[in-house]
């Protein structure tokens, strides 16, 4: 109740009181002081003194409100910590009193003799005895008293070893102790009262970092746990489960999980679904029961799985490729069942555009296959487009995956044809877009229209956070393998410009040449573009593709030092746009990994990079790296060109520069 | 203990008793949050519950329910046993104490919780000494009471 200020004035006079001789006011004082040590800190100092002088008091409630005192002090003030400790054996005495003495009418409940103090005086002990050798040792023998001779059959005598267990587990008590009280919680989570159940699995929560093997003993009792019909106590059980699942026992775990989320409250569905997933990427014992788990997932409880949860997923069956005709013909089985769980709904419409062709093969070895018909794939994919539970990201995951298949299937291009000319007048504007484009696919570029929806690469991971969640970029992004592959050049400049230009690239804005931030002194002043933008919309990347003209200029060596060798070659394809090739050789006899060519352009010349053919040079010339560079010069300036190579050789970095000056074929 | 609340099945607050500073518009809804949480649980579950960074312990007797709000570093199972405890030195000044008894005669009840609980720790734990306490305080009203009777009213 009182303010600082009236704490400050009356301090002087409690402490005058706990000095009193009546028991009464001295028990009154003490929890006084409390409250002012806990408003006012700098006050503690003041009582000090009394409150040890108090320890030696015999009414109950005068000790008790002394031990709190000092509770009190000592969590607030490390030096009080340091002299309190003295009082360890006249603590321990106290207690070893409690427990030993006889019957006493007043201060007993159901056997146990003043529990209240005796919790206290346990809260104490950990307090003193938390960094302290010197001080557990004093301790050791009494604890083990406490923890064998309390009587645990009431609630009372359980509040006594609970907190005798929580004593032992935090001061540096010996191994015996230790394991003595692991074994307790275990007698408690067997314990019908629910409330012992609890209170043992927060505790056993406390303790699962360190000692993790003593608590899987229990893992039984656990997930039993799971199957309990109090909300508490589930999710209790839950973290505990979560936190002891491990290589080992992943499969038991997991199937208890499972069941668990179908028939867990809502409140803890999210919270499952994201531990099964973080369990299942950590310990998954094959990759076909972690794409199985997942999928189970999906199924039960897909509204409640995260966002990122999609893009995982694809990325994870990307990476298997063998798991691909068993994967899709799952998904599709799924999707045909049930269209309602969005996440599914999407992953599965990915997959069957990406393999559909292997879905139609009827033939599988995992699992067996379905008898398919063209007709019947592009059914479902309908179903999906036209119903009214599926959100815009579906529909358009749905949009593309048709789109793909009309290179996967021979018959029905026109269906597929007239689909997607329907859903150009759509009123969602991104669908629109899409089928807009797609339409342009079948129209102007037909001869691309197998290059840009051929096969996905393995995407990385973590891309600098480029996921594949918007479908549009990852058509693209089929023509442009992985161009976040290049993104981890051991170069200062690089990072910050990288995501800048990357995130363009999702934008998809025209990318003029951008001074980089993080311009660390390049002394030509020439601004740096080493991004790999794929330039604006689809379209525009059709336009880049045109067939380079039949007539080659020589190539020229622009750079050959320790055995790298860079070839330059030109086109020139309009007035003022030219197409620069650099073809890169290796004839050292070790292999180069991590190549990548850099260049600037004078300002008024516009550069674009298209993406190299890769980032690997065997030796002895084995194979090449081509990169394609489209410039544009609209001011006629005099073309130079200062390009960066940069490659690991031998486990060392390299780098030089050269400059290019004139260009054959202009 | 950060506050101590008795209320009934049909949710009228009869005792609450608050430990920690605040104002009277959040312990309104502090009030209606627990009588919500408390009441909405089934009749076997635990005693037990999380709510913001506070864990409350309740227990139902008879009709009311006592609830109790504790830090995180309070055992809770002691917790139960100093509601128990409560209930108990009712008992014995009441004689077979029945809500009707907490109702009319309120200030009784304040005080022998006053007497058993301060600043939010036990302060007396023996049930003879608060039983004392309350009959020395009894015996000083009855004669405050007697000498203010006898006095000629003017």
């Amino acid at each position: 109740m009182g303010s600082a200020e009236m704490c400050r004035d009356l301090a002087p006079e409690i402490d005058r009181l706990l000095r009193a001789s009546n028991s009464y006011i001295k028990k009154k004082a003490a929890l006084c002081a409390v409250h002012i040590v806990r408003k006012v800190h700098e006050l503690g100092e003041l009582f000090a003194p009394a409150a040890r002088s108090l320890l030696t008091e015999k009414n109950h409630g005068v000790l008790h409100g002394a031990v709190v005192l000092i509770t009190e002090l000592c969590e607030r003030n490390p030096e009080a910590l340091e002299r309190f400790r003295k009082t360890v054996p006249d603590l321990v005495q106290i207690m070893k009193g409690l427990v030993i003495s006889g019957y006493s009418p007043e201060h007993d409940v159901a056997g146990i003799s003043d529990p209240f103090l005796q919790v206290r005086i346990l809260r104490l002990l950990r307090i003193l005895g938390r960094h302290s050798e010197t001080a557990s040792d004093a301790m050791n023998d009494l604890l083990a008293q406490v923890a064998t001779n309390t009587d645990s059959t009431k609630t009372v005598g359980n509040a006594v070893l609970y907190e005798t267990v929580l004593t032992v587990l935090d001061i540096k008590s010996e191994s015996g102790l230790r394991v003595l009280a692991v074994n307790i919680l275990g007698r408690f989570l067997l314990n019908n009262d629910r409330n012992i159940r609890y209170i043992a699995m927060m505790s056993l929560q406390k303790i699962v970092g360190t000692d993790h093997n003593a608590v899987q003993r229990h893992r039984g009792t656990i997930v039993d746990c799971l199957k309990d019909h109090d909300a508490s106590v589930k999710r209790r059980a839950l973290e505990l489960s979560l936190a002891l699942v491990s290589a080992s026992n992943i499969r038991s775990m997991m199937k208890e999980l499972l069941l668990f989320l179908s028939s867990c409250p809502p409140e803890l569905r999210a919270q499952t679904a994201s531990g099964i997933f973080n369990a299942a990427e950590r310990y998954a014992p094959s990759q076909r029961w972690h794409i199985d788990t997942i999928l189970h997932v999906l199924t039960t409880a897909g509204g409640d799985v995260r966002d990122e949860t999609v893009p995982n997923l694809i990325q994870l069956i990307t990476n298997t490729s063998e798991l691909h005709c068993y994967t899709v013909h799952k998904l599709y089985r799924a999707l045909l069942t049930d269209i309602s769980q969005q996440p599914l709904v999407q992953v599965a419409c990915w997959c069957i555009g990406e393999y559909g062709d292997l879905l139609l093969k009827g033939e599988c070895q995992e699992t067996e296959p379905a008898q398919v018909t063209e007709d019947d794939v592009l059914d479902s994919l309908e179903t999906v487009l036209q119903s009214h539970m599926s959100a815009p990201a579906t529909r358009g995951f749905a949009l593309t995956a048709t789109m793909k298949l009309s290179t996967r299937i021979t018959d029905n291009v026109d269906r597929i044809r007239s689909i997607v000319s329907i859903y150009g007048s759509c009123i969602d504007v991104e669908l629109q877009q899409r089928a807009v484009e797609y339409n342009a696919l079948f129209k102007k570029y037909d001869h691309m229209r197998a290059a840009v929806l051929e096969r996905m690469p393995v995407i990385e991971k973590n891309s600098l956070g480029q996921t594949n969640g918007e479908s549009a970029v990852e058509a693209i992004k089929a023509v442009q393998p992985a161009t976040v592959k290049q993104g981890e050049p051991p170069l200062p400049l690089q990072p910050a410009n990288q995501v800048c230009d990357l995130l363009d690239l999702l934008g998809g804005s025209e990318e003029p040449l951008q001074p980089s931030s993080v311009q660390s002194g390049t002394a030509s002043g020439l601004p740096i573009n080493n991004s790999s933008t794929a330039g604006g919309d689809l379209l525009d990347l059709l336009g880049g593709f045109e067939p380079t003209p039949a007539a080659p200029a020589p190539a020229v060596t622009v750079y050959e030092k320790d055995g790298v060798n860079l070839t330059l070659l030109c086109e020139k394809h309009s007035d003022s746009g030219l197409t620069v090739t650099l073809t890169a050789s290796n004839s050292n006899d070790s292999d180069i990994s991590s190549f990548t060519l850099q260049a600037a352009v004078p300002k008024s010349v516009q550069l674009h990079m298209k993406a190299p053919s890769g980032d690997f040079l065997p030796a002895r010339g084995a194979a090449k790296v081509t990169q394609m560079v489209v410039l544009n010069n609209p001011n006629k300036v005099n073309l130079k060109m200062r390009v960066r190579i940069s490659y690991t050789s031998q486990g060392s970095a390299c780098q030089d520069t050269v400059q290019i000056d004139s260009f054959p074929g202009l | 203990m950060r506050f101590l609340l008795l209320f009934s099945r049909q949710g009228k607050m009869r005792l609450q008793k608050w430990f920690m500073p605040l104002t009277e518009r959040e312990k309104k809804k502090v009030m209606r949050d627990m009588m919500m949480l408390v009441l909405a649980r089934p009749p076997r579950s635990s005693n037990f519950l999380q709510w913001r960074d506070l864990k409350i312990v309740y227990k139902r007797y008879a009709s009311l329910y006592f609830c109790a709000a504790l830090e995180e570093h309070d055992n809770e199972l002691l917790a139960l046993e100093v509601l128990h405890r409560y209930v108990e030195l009712l008992d014995k000044y009441f004689g077979n104490v029945c809500e009707l008894d907490i109702i009319f005669n309120f200030e009784k009840a304040y005080f022998i919780l006053d007497e058993f609980l301060m600043g939010g720790e036990v302060l007396e734990t023996s049930k003879i000494a608060v039983g004392v306490s309350m009959e020395e305080a009894d015996t000083l009203q009855e004669q405050t009471m007697e000498e203010y009777m006898s006095k000629p009213a003017y």
